[in-house]
């Protein structure tokens, strides 16, 4: 299919996006690959595109602060060949390769990947799993938004209807810190059926200050404290019994085969934060 | 200022271009209805299939999720320029010889996408290979064809 008209303007400040969006049915277009395919089969039909990407600085990826900021207009192409983000953010890299395939990681961006807030998407649960933070800028100024609040419901965020995400950042990784990652797809690179983006702090053979972070089982990202817990107390088994996801079947997958996946990763995760991978 | 049509100037495979075209067109519609070029194909439309990959400022993109509008400036090269340049003439003629080939509607799609991989020196096993053209769907091959090609003039550019 075909997209509904609408008008296209390119910005070329911040300023000049969050004033277009004021006055106009708006979306903005970053790196438009999820944006374009739902305007392409006619799921939204915004008035204006607003596209940023000309908009200067908002690409680095930089240390800051003991955190590692990675601009919103980021492409994920760059997130996946970035030594900063390698040696300061590996469960970021370890995900990146997962998300869609080489000629759209070419092209879409890590601020546009949180900002769309995909439930079945990676970089979402990464965020979450790692205690991030989220910069916004819109009418009234600045603010930051830590992960955990981040994320209020289907494709639904903090952000307000004339925000633009500018910015994400992550705590840089200690030697104490383990994660761990794994998703299950139908093919590379499809969005999951179920994944898990976890991080811990490894002590001795515990682990300490679990973040469990499912995506493709709800309606956001999803934290599993219970399973957490569980963790943190040493028992997988206890932990597969404690997760108390209740996920929707899906084109892919019914809820029960999704609970069950859900347990099968939880138990390949640990055995990466427990370096025991196989 | 906004617009629903806009004028654009590019390189599209070495040619300046000047076009007046609608918010809405996608570079891949551009490209075929527009430019009269049809070797990139229209799939899906909607970012899964990769048949309309072309190459925009030197790298690969899912052409029907791009607007021309945004290429404004941009250099684009498709299969036609990238096969006239001769560059990808080694991977053409491993795709005949393997059969690597039946209905051939993936195949502009199939050569850009691995030359992007063998132009980076990634092609250094079949999974590799197997990973990098994933977003790319052949219904008629099952995909080992293609592999064994990629393979081949990853072994045989390796060794030049």
């Amino acid at each position: 299919m075909k997209p509904a008209p609408f008008a296209y303007a390119k910005a070329r400040s911040l300023d000049e996006a969050i004033a277009l969006m004021g006055e106009n049915d708006a979306r903005l277009l970053a790196g438009g690959q999820s944006l374009i395919a739902t305007l392409n089969m006619r799921l939204s039909a915004p008035e204006l595109l607003i596209d940023i990407n000309g908009i200067g600085g908002l690409d680095g990826i930089a240390l800051k602060d003991g955190m590692v900021e990675i601009g919103a207009l980021a492409r994920h192409a760059a997130v996946e060949r970035s030594d900063t983000v390698a040696k300061h953010a590996p469960l970021i890299a370890r995900a990146m390769p997962h998300i869609a395939h080489p000629a759209i990681r070419n092209r879409g961006t890590f601020g546009g990947s949180i900002a769309f807030a995909d439930p079945a998407a990676e970089l979402p649960a990464c965020l979450l799993a790692l205690g991030g933070e989220i910069d916004a800028i819109g009418p009234k100024g600045k603010r930051t938004i830590e992960a955990d609040d981040f994320f209020k419901g289907l494709f639904e965020t903090a952000l307000g209807p004339q925000d633009v995400l500018t910015a994400v950042r992550v705590p840089t990784a200690t030697n104490g810190m383990r994660f761990g990652f794994a998703e299950l797809a139908r093919r590379h690179g499809d969005y999951a059926i179920v994944g898990l983006a976890a991080a811990a702090k490894a002590d001795g053979k515990k682990l300490g200050d679990v973040r469990l972070a499912f995506f493709g089982v709800g309606e956001t990202p999803i934290r599993a404290n219970k399973a957490e817990a569980a963790l943190a107390q040493g028992n997988v088994d206890n932990a597969v019994a404690a997760l108390d996801l209740d996920p929707s079947d899906d084109a892919q997958a019914t809820a029960a085969v999704k609970k069950h996946l859900a347990g099968v990763l939880l138990r390949r995760v640990t055995a990466q934060l427990l370096g025991r991978e196989q | 200022m906004s617009a629903h049509v806009l004028d654009i100037v590019l390189s599209v495979n070495g040619d300046a271009v000047h076009e007046r075209v609608d918010a809405r067109k996608t570079l891949v519609d551009f490209l075929r209805d527009d430019l009269g070029l049809t070797g990139s194909h229209v799939g899906c439309e909607h970012g899964v299939c990769g048949a309309c990959t072309v190459r925009v400022n030197g790298e690969i993109v899912r052409g029907c999720l791009m607007l021309a509008a945004q290429c404004d400036g941009a250099k684009i090269e498709t299969i036609e320029g990238v096969s006239d340049s001769g560059a990808v003439a080694d991977l053409q003629d491993a795709f005949e010889k393997r059969n690597a080939l039946q209905c051939g509607f993936c195949t502009p799609g199939m050569i850009l996408t691995a030359q992007e991989l063998l132009t980076n020196g990634g092609a250094t096993d079949r999974d590799t290979i197997r990973e990098h053209i994933s977003g790319n769907y052949c219904r008629c091959t099952g995909y080992h064809a293609i592999v064994d090609a990629i393979e081949a003039i990853a072994q045989t550019r390796g060794n030049k």
